[in-house]
């Protein structure tokens, strides 16, 4: 267990060091950051000076070197638009990206297990039919869209909920939803096919010959069974909201966490707050990742790592 | 006489098997339709996508009372004609979508063989490459780059297909590393076939299915992707059209014309939903194992429905 947790550490170690050297090439080599950062009205001696203020006149292994050192110490330099160490943004925008994460996420996790199973339970009856009909629609819809079509019909034409904005739980409703919603249909229909196969092994034929109760045989036997696969699609599904979901939905809703506040960053050219959330998503992602292999591990002791 | 007849045996029976599931088989009409509609954009849209007038602004649909029979989706904030535009971004969807998925597989195709084909050391390199590379933050990252080179098509046909060849690379991989091991690619080695020739005519025959079905599968995700990079503002610049581009415009006036949103959000939708439901039928078709639990499962639904009645 503790070579798997130290080999599934060291891969993690390759990866935010694979993103921090493309996000070093991709800003320094591909493009100019004083030309990103600075107003077009700056002086030839204002960007000079800029430049070797960020070290960008040095050569280019020093400059990785420093790079490297700022990323061990987690010093990404000041946000130029906020004007403060560009950590700080991210540690006090992270906990309103957690909490649509957790709620979206949550509610997917806990609607998708009955919705899967039931609809397993008849495979090509009505309710079987819908569900998977519902979940192929909710696959196709692309999140920006639906937020913008939730935000018509609940708060123009209903009247019901907050537009954008953040603050009370009302403003959570809306945004939650949006997030959940293709989360919810990849789980459902994941939940729905491991059922169906699952529901077709002979140890359920034996488990009903014996006279259990189909709620018993859910709860104890099949629902057990697909918990590890079903955990490992959670984890993926965590991962691709933090490094894709949030930023449109909160691009949408105006809710500020870390998706929109990269979006802003770029748009005006803040380079060293652009790095640092990179940087926190990525690292986060590793993080999930190992957490979810050690848990599908503890779960199940024949899994190993490839 | 009867050769000409006999190449298109393959296709009646493709079609005559897509038409017992009727979800694929609509799917893979409108797939058709949405192609066609694209490839015939100038003669098919009634005006011009960029033509702008001051006059015929923010008009809705036909079959609202203010609706006129010249603009039957409506304008909008630019006096823009709505079907037009739908009409016309369909051929920027699907050409930045087919761009970039040939691109990806292309190179996920190479370093998968290569890794198969090599085995050892080089294949555990590369295939740690993929395994870095699947755990980057897809989105935020394609953002950076745009962001720090400027936006335009061809940024995001790269940066796409940069960040998507990795499921190529490792479904390429598996199987040429199982098919590796088959006596019959053995046999070709031991006669002494050059490695590129057991590449190109014993091993690339086995991939061209799960490619090709993987290639449409993939196809939607960078149709999403697309949008949703356009509706950021880092994608398809104005005056080209996106359907992306055009729900992040309709956005500001999403009080008071609701067409603007909803109708090229629909045709993102229409056109993953259909491309998904053919894919999925694909998938199945082209994989003998699931061929056989989907037979079973008809035949088992049959019995159902006969003991019902």
């Amino acid at each position: 267990m503790i070579e798997f947790i130290l080999r599934r550490l060291f891969q993690g170690a390759l990866v935010v060091l694979g993103v921090t050297a493309t996000v070093f090439v991709v800003t320094r080599l591909a493009g100019d950051p004083v030309a990103l950062m600075l107003p077009l009205s700056a002086t030839a001696e204002q960007r000079a000076a800029f430049s070797a203020q960020i070290g960008l006149d040095q050569p280019i292994w020093i400059q990785f070197a420093r790079y490297a050192q700022d990323v061990v110490t987690l010093d990404f330099g000041d946000s130029l638009w906020q004007r403060r160490p560009a950590m700080e943004v991210v540690l006090e925008r992270l906990p309103n990206t957690a909490l649509l994460v957790a709620t979206g996420l949550g509610g997917a996790v806990l609607l998708s297990i009955p919705m899967g199973a039931v609809a397993a339970l008849r495979p090509g009856g009505l309710v079987d039919r819908l569900t998977t009909s519902l979940s192929l629609l909710g696959l196709a819809m692309p999140q920006f869209w639906l937020g913008l079509m939730a935000i018509m019909v609940f708060s123009v034409m209903l009247k019901w909920l907050p537009t954008s904005g953040f603050g009370t739980p009302a403003h959570l409703v809306l945004p939650a939803i949006t997030l959940a919603l293709t989360p919810l249909a990849r789980f459902t229909m994941m939940v729905r096919a491991a059922m169906i196969d699952e529901l077709n092994k002979q140890y359920v034929q034996t488990a009903r010959a014996k006279g259990l109760t189909l709620r018993r045989i859910l709860r104890v036997h099949t629902l057990r069974n697909i918990l590890v696969p079903f955990l490992s699609i959670s984890g993926w599904e965590l991962i691709t909201a933090l490094s894709g979901y949030t930023v449109v939905v909160e691009t949408v809703f105006g809710w500020p966490g870390l998706g929109l506040t990269a979006v802003q960053a770029i748009q005006r050219g803040d380079l060293f707050l652009v790095q640092a959330i990179v940087f926190s998503i990525a690292f986060m992602i590793v993080v999930i990742g190992i957490l979810m292999d050690v848990i599908s591990k503890l779960i199940d002791p024949r899994i190993e790592l490839n | 006489m009867g050769l000409p007849m006999m190449s298109f045996r393959p296709l009646r029976s493709f079609l005559s098997e897509l038409w017992q599931d009727k979800a694929a088989a609509i799917g893979f009409a409108v797939m058709v339709l949405i192609v066609l509609m694209a490839v015939f954009a100038p003669v098919l849209a009634p005006e011009d996508p960029a033509t702008q007038s001051l006059l015929q602004r923010l008009k809705p649909p036909v079959w609202d009372a203010r609706g006129s029979w010249d603009h039957l989706l409506g304008t909008d904030n630019l006096g823009r004609d709505v079907l037009s535009r739908i009409i016309w971004g369909a051929r920027t969807t699907l050409t930045i979508g087919i761009v970039t998925c040939v691109i990806a597989a292309m190179i996920g195709t190479t370093l998968g063989l290569w890794a198969g084909f090599m085995g050892g050391r080089t294949d555990s390199v590369l295939m740690r490459l993929v395994d870095i590379q699947v755990s980057f933050p897809g989105i935020l990252l394609i953002l950076l780059v745009v962001g720090v080179l400027g936006p335009g098509v061809w940024t995001l046909i790269a940066v796409l297909s940069v960040t998507n060849w990795m499921v190529y690379a490792r479904l390429v991989r598996g199987i040429v590393s199982s098919t590796r091991q088959m006596p019959y690619v053995e046999a070709a080695e031991v006669i002494g076939c050059r490695p590129s020739r057991v590449i190109f005519v014993h091993l690339l025959p086995n991939l061209v299915s799960p490619l090709l079905t993987l290639l449409i599968l993939e196809f939607t995700n960078i149709v999403l992707a697309e949008a949703a990079v356009s509706f950021l503002g880092f994608g398809v610049q104005p005056p080209d059209t996106s359907w992306g581009l055009d729900v992040a415009s309709g956005r500001d006036y999403l009080f008071i014309a609701w067409w603007l949103v909803t109708f090229p959000g629909l045709a993102i939708v229409v056109t993953v939903l259909s491309i998904n439901l053919f894919a999925n039928w694909l998938r199945v078709t082209s994989d003998p194992e699931e061929r056989e639990k989907r037979f079973a499962r008809t035949i088992a639904a049959k019995r159902r429905r006969r003991r019902a009645t």
